[in-house]
């Protein structure tokens, strides 16, 4: 994708330092799933583009959520981020520089947090070990002050809401509730000082009840330690309390991208306003609800992706505005269609009258 | 009469540590074709109840009270005419369609040995059928050869609803239906749901954690806590003007996009549901609450008439209103 389609971030950075963290035309591959007999006649596998051109930057202290379907590449994006998926195309750049030349220096400063506690603790580690696990791995001995791996952990988990932080030392993950064991993960993270997180559904399994605490230390974290928070999430009333801006991706590329009161008021691509359809409420079920499932990431339709399950090309509403065509035959990218929100739709350039000015061919292609 | 009457329910399992009561004294009415919400955390009981109501909890658990179904006693019912009951006046949608269908058996199969097992329908009769019933949750009728595999997690689901409705129940039980599913396969689900009810006029039991579903397809809601119903009444007062903290602490976890209050406000509880061997005294809910004043840890609460219709247990609901000794806590009107 070309500069000037990406999200002009730069004016907001103080003068001339890069996003913290900067992604550049990501694409992550996998092998598609071959039929039984199709190795024996000599077919080629078919090619998975389960991240296809993805850009995106984050600032310091910014909470970004990437939202979407499961299977739009969102986790996978978040995986390339944290270096466990290797690009096929593409930069991660980290503080300017790529991830790839300090992976180890990198994943000190950025840690993952991932969506079952209950899975990413070891049963048989007490809680101490799990949250001194990543200093021992990062043989890190002593805190930038002189502190003991013991204050270290006393430190995090205190900061992750774990008070008083010694009477847990000695438990063990089943000891705990789901929210303690998320805020244990979260403590594993915070111990090695990182400057960003990437939270993959960070709440998805825990109670209704205790999500809104883990969220709450998730932007008090932010707001103390400057944290920058990646969240993945299928869930955009979550992305409304913790976001500042909100990305949203489908089948692999990112549709939609601004400062969250933006995009979840005033969306601009359909898939988001379809998105946005489906977020429970009363008398919900109303509103139009998408047909059929996103299709298969082997077989990206041409034109715009989102075009066959498309609200607008379905009811004539992108034939009357001219674009129809378009939509089933240009693929394109990002297009800066109001200040800081950025959308992928022909008809929705058209509606902000920027439909000629600002359509360009997809780089990709 | 209610379809279905349930009184006064205590279920408790057997542990090594002694029985852990798991369910504490509910009261659940439902009307022909009436929709019942029943939400709740994860351990405060809902899943029992629905076990409870077609007697599939594990041998040796304790079930007390009463479950009358069309006016007959469940927990009476001897082992046949149970059998009967399950699937052609009750059926059950279970949470994991992934694992609750033989991945070995064609789907088409799977419900039609539903049909003939419990109705005198022969072969070709219930084939005819199983495609009706396709047909009905919106899968093309050549699905009817497809294994579980080839389905997505949606389409398995609207095949678990087509087995539900093989037998033409007149209460159907969901728990948690949705919750494996994508937010857009999720709302389809929930609209086909939300259709099939209507009509086809059926009474359902929908079970779920997650109370912004609920708004959209039930009725009358019930929040429960700690084994016990906290608040009950007409679905949008008990999510929109809560009368119980719980509840509106639990609305709140489902944030309405594009309101000022939620934004950059995520709201939470302190704490964790309690363990029910270790539950606090007086209301269960007094360690967590943010309205707990000196009587919540020693008086425990009944349910309280908010309005008519609406009950919740907690006293401040109590002290806003005249105090309603020995009034029923069930038996409202339908």
């Amino acid at each position: 994708m070309s500069e000037r389609t990406l999200p002009a971030d730069q004016a907001m950075e103080p003068e001339g330092a890069p996003p913290l963290l900067e992604v550049r035309d990501l694409t992550v591959t996998f092998a598609g799933r071959v039929g039984l007999g199709a190795g024996l006649v000599g077919r080629k596998a078919t090619v998975s583009r389960a991240v296809d051109g993805v850009s995106l930057q984050l600032r310091q202290g910014e909470v970004l959520a990437l939202a979407g379907e499961s299977g739009c590449g969102k986790t996978t994006t978040a995986r390339a981020i944290m270096g466990l998926e290797p690009p096929r195309e593409g930069q991660i750049l980290f503080q300017g520089k790529p991830i790839s030349k300090r992976l180890r220096a990198y994943r000190r400063k950025v840690q993952m947090i991932f969506q079952d506690p209950t899975g990413a603790l070891n049963p048989r580690q007490t809680i101490y070990e799990s949250v001194a696990e990543g200093l021992r791995i990062h043989r890190i001995h002593r805190g930038p002050n002189g502190e003991t791996e013991q204050e270290l952990v006393a430190r995090a988990l205190s900061r992750a809401g774990m008070r008083p932080p010694e009477r847990f030392f000695l438990n063990y993950p089943h000891e705990l509730s789901g929210g303690q064991r998320q805020r244990v993960v979260i403590a594993g993270a915070l111990v090695l000082d990182p400057v960003m997180l990437v939270a993959d559904e960070p709440v998805s399994n825990l109670d209704a009840s205790v999500r809104g605490e883990i969220l709450r230390l998730l932007l008090q974290l932010r707001d103390d330690l400057g944290l920058a928070i990646l969240v993945v999430t299928h869930d955009l009333g979550l992305a409304w309390t913790i976001a500042d801006r909100v990305a949203v991706m489908y089948l692999g590329r990112i549709v939609e991208i601004g400062p969250a009161e933006d995009v979840l008021t005033k969306p601009l691509h359909p898939y988001t306003e379809a998105l946005l359809n489906v977020v429970p409420e009363a008398g919900g079920l109303d509103r139009p609800i998408l047909t059929g499932e996103p299709p298969d990431p082997t077989r990206i339709p041409p034109g715009c992706r989102f075009h066959p399950r498309c609200p607008e090309v379905a009811s004539g509403a992108a034939r009357a505005a001219g674009v129809e065509e378009r939509c089933l035959g240009e693929d394109l990218g990002l297009l800066e269609l109001r200040p800081e929100h950025f959308a992928a739709c022909h008809l929705a350039a058209v509606a902000v009258g920027k439909g000629q000015a600002v359509t360009m061919a997809e780089p990709q292609a | 009469m209610s379809l279905l009457s349930v009184r006064d329910l205590f279920v408790s399992y057997p542990t090594q540590g002694g029985p852990v009561p798991a369910v504490r004294g509910v009261d659940i009415e439902i009307g022909k074709g009436e929709v019942l919400g029943l939400a709740g955390e994860s351990g405060c009981g809902k899943s029992t109840i629905a076990g409870a109501l077609l007697r599939l909890l594990p041998t040796g658990t304790e079930v007390t009270g009463s479950i009358l179904l069309n006016g007959e006693d469940v927990l009476g019912m001897k082992p046949g005419r149970l059998r009967a009951v399950r699937w052609t006046e009750t059926s059950i949608v279970f949470q994991g369609a992934m694992h609750a269908l033989n991945p070995v058996q064609r789907v088409g199969e799977q419900i039609e040995e539903a049909i003939l097992i419990h109705q005198q329908a022969g072969q070709r009769e219930a084939r005819v059928r199983v495609g009706g019933l396709l047909e009905q949750v919106g899968l093309p009728p050549r699905r009817i050869r497809d294994y579980p595999h080839e389905l997505s997690g949606g389409q398995k689901q609207r095949v678990m609803i087509a087995m539900a409705l093989a037998c033409n129940p007149s209460l159907v039980v969901a728990d948690e239906p949705t919750t494996a599913l994508d937010v857009m396969v999720q709302a389809q689900v929930l609209q086909l749901l939300n259709e099939l009810q209507r009509d086809l006029g059926l009474a359902m039991l929908f079970i779920t954690h997650d109370l912004s579903v609920l708004i959209e397809v039930c009725d009358r809601l019930a929040i429960m806590y700690a084994g016990r119903i906290v608040e009950e009444g007409p679905a949008r007062s008990v999510f929109y003007e809560s009368a119980h903290p719980y509840t509106r602490a639990l609305a709140a976890a489902f944030p309405a996009i594009g309101e000022g209050r939620f934004r950059k406000a995520p709201s939470g509880l302190p704490g964790d549901p309690p363990y029910p061997q270790d539950l606090p005294t007086g209301c269960t809910f007094h360690p967590r609450c943010p309205l707990a004043f000196e009587a919540c840890p020693h008086i425990d609460p009944g349910l309280f008439d908010v309005s008519p219709g609406w009950r919740a247990a907690c006293l401040l609901v109590d002290s806003a209103k005249p105090v309603l000794e020995g009034a029923p806590t069930h038996g409202h009107g339908q």
